[in-house]
């Protein structure tokens, strides 16, 4: 989709040192990122949102962060500092979490949240910011965004708030949006609309975007491009339409086992891992 | 087994009444496994509560087994039917081991041969012996599922309640759940509602589906007009179109 990739990670390793011994997050992660919607799919601790972590500098201490090579357009992250990070993050680089109820801030309007951001980083005034969250609050399809603006988090729906969430994350026009299960908490047809609006920012600005999800079917209709991690790896790695022709035992499993309206199983396939996979 | 006819449930909220289930009727036969689907806050929990009488409803025609339902549930009754529901670390106690949490239900209810029950509700949810005095949180999710359909099995109940009983779990996991809720299902004759937002869920485990918005129940159909879309509904339809992925086209 895109000559230059605006990611490169080579050989990505998180692990995190414990009592019980070193715990590896993710294992020899090899990826690149283009301008096109990228999905990562996996079970619960699979690493899929340490990886997302990895690469907007979130994995706290005393998380260990190694790679023969990691850049974003032009930067190499490898050798970031907090500053470097702090001028990044908002500004160039972005993330969309699960829950809108964890991730806003409960008692401030969600129009001063959206406007902070914005201030933060440009110069802009407070006249200036405020029109522009409201210009983003109408960008995410809200339909009265000048009385949305004054409304505090807990006065907003599931949807309404992961919206929120999104236009907070891309009012600084970021070139990269990490959504880590942004739908997941949704209804299926708020998800559906949730979903166009981050295909409309990919297609419109040209923005990379990391689609992080469980949900294989969504990530097949909506990714042009999946990894499939298990146990911190990267097992396979394929076209989104071509996902039902999985070839790795772990993706035919994971999607075997997922109950469809279009077959019928007496049983259903359950995984049986393979130490194998994680060699 | 079970018949609802007109059930209505009122919430006042902040002076304010919320309607959250409007008239709603269907019947379940003896050993029948029924399913409702709707999104969040289309009142089908609350459908499920209303059964299991842990919240205030009112209804023309509310009965359980042939016998017409209280507000308050008699020992006989509660035992008769019991619930699992869906997030198996929120309904299990923190500090309670396996085996207090299992013998709880067979001391209220005084029954004889705790220890034997005990081991045996264990192993037909494929647990192990050395899971019986590990704490919640020394679980996987679903060998924590695992304890709460032990737990809702425990007194032989002849229906079981499901509130999205694997939403809260990885794909891989519940497969597990699901196979091993349909093989309890048919070994134990069980009557049951199962509560889901997945469609693909409803109509693997259930016969027969309704389909609930806004607190109304929509439509009844087969699980096999659901796979093949033979839906009258225009809501139904749309169901049906968003759980098969996003399309740019699809409202």
């Amino acid at each position: 989709m895109s000559d230059t990739p605006l990611i490169e990670v080579d050989d990505l390793n998180v692990s995190f040192p414990g009592r019980g011994g070193v715990t590896r997050a993710v294992r020899n992660a090899t990826f690149t990122l283009g301008r096109e919607r990228l999905g990562i799919v996996g079970e619960s601790g699979s690493g899929k949102s340490t990886t997302g972590r990895a690469l907007l500098g979130l994995i706290p201490r005393p998380g260990i962060v190694t790679a023969k090579r990691m850049t974003f357009g032009a930067e190499n992250l490898l050798n970031y500092r907090d500053a470097d990070w702090q001028r990044l993050r908002g500004r160039r680089m972005s993330m969309v979490m699960q829950d809108p109820k964890y991730s806003l801030n409960p008692v401030m309007k969600v129009g001063h949240q959206i406007g902070e951001t914005y201030r933060l980083h440009t110069r802009a005034s407070a006249s200036d910011a405020r029109a522009r969250a409201i210009a983003m609050l109408e960008a995410v399809q809200i339909r009265d965004p000048d009385l949305v603006y004054h409304f505090y988090p807990h006065q907003l729906s599931g949807g309404m708030g992961q919206r929120v969430m999104i236009a907070m994350m891309l009012v600084a026009e970021p070139d990269l949006l990490i959504a880590d299960e942004p739908t997941s908490a949704l209804d299926v047809t708020v998800q559906n609309e949730v979903l166009r609006i981050l295909d409309d920012l990919v297609r419109d600005r040209g923005m990379g975007l990391i689609f992080i999800s469980h949900n294989l079917t969504v990530v097949s209709s909506f990714c042009d491009r999946v990894l499939v991690m298990y146990g911190g790896k990267i097992v396979e790695e394929c076209k989104a339409s071509e996902l039902h022709a999985a070839k790795h035992p772990y993706t035919r499993a994971l999607i075997a086992s997922a109950p469809s309206l279009d077959r019928i199983d007496t049983e259903l396939t359950t995984v049986k891992r393979d130490p194998a996979w994680l060699a | 087994m079970i018949e609802v006819k007109d059930l209505n449930v009122t919430f006042a909220n902040a002076g304010r009444a919320v309607h959250a289930v409007r008239g709603v009727s269907f019947g379940v036969a003896d050993g029948e496994s029924f399913g409702i689907v709707g999104e969040s806050g289309s009142g089908k929990s609350t459908v499920l509560k209303a059964i299991a009488g842990l919240i205030p409803w009112t209804a023309t025609t509310l009965a359980v087994a042939g016998q017409p339902a209280q507000r308050r549930r008699s020992k006989a009754e509660r035992k008769l039917m019991q619930y699992v529901f869906q997030d198996p670390y929120g309904s299990l106690h923190p500090r309670q081991t396996v085996d207090d949490m299992l013998r709880e239900p067979l001391l209220i209810h005084g029954a004889g041969g705790i220890d034997g029950k005990v081991a045996a509700a264990l192993a037909e949810v494929g647990l192990l012996p050395q899971h019986r005095f590990r704490y919640p949180h020394q679980l996987s999710g679903g060998q924590r599922q695992r304890v709460a359909i032990a737990r809702a099995l425990i007194l032989r109940p002849r229906i079981l309640l499901l509130d999205e009983p694997t939403s809260a779990l990885d794909v891989s996991v519940q497969a597990e759940i699901l196979n091993l809720l349909s093989h309890l299902r048919t070994s134990l004759g069980l009557t049951s509602i199962l509560v889901s937002h997945d469609l693909g869920v409803v109509a693997h485990l259930c016969r027969r589906i309704a389909i609930m918005q806004l607190g109304r129940l929509v439509e009844t159909v087969d699980a096999g007009q659901l796979r093949c879309g033979d839906v009258k509904e225009a809501y139904t339809r749309q169901l049906l179109a968003a759980s098969r992925g996003y399309s740019r086209t699809a409202s």
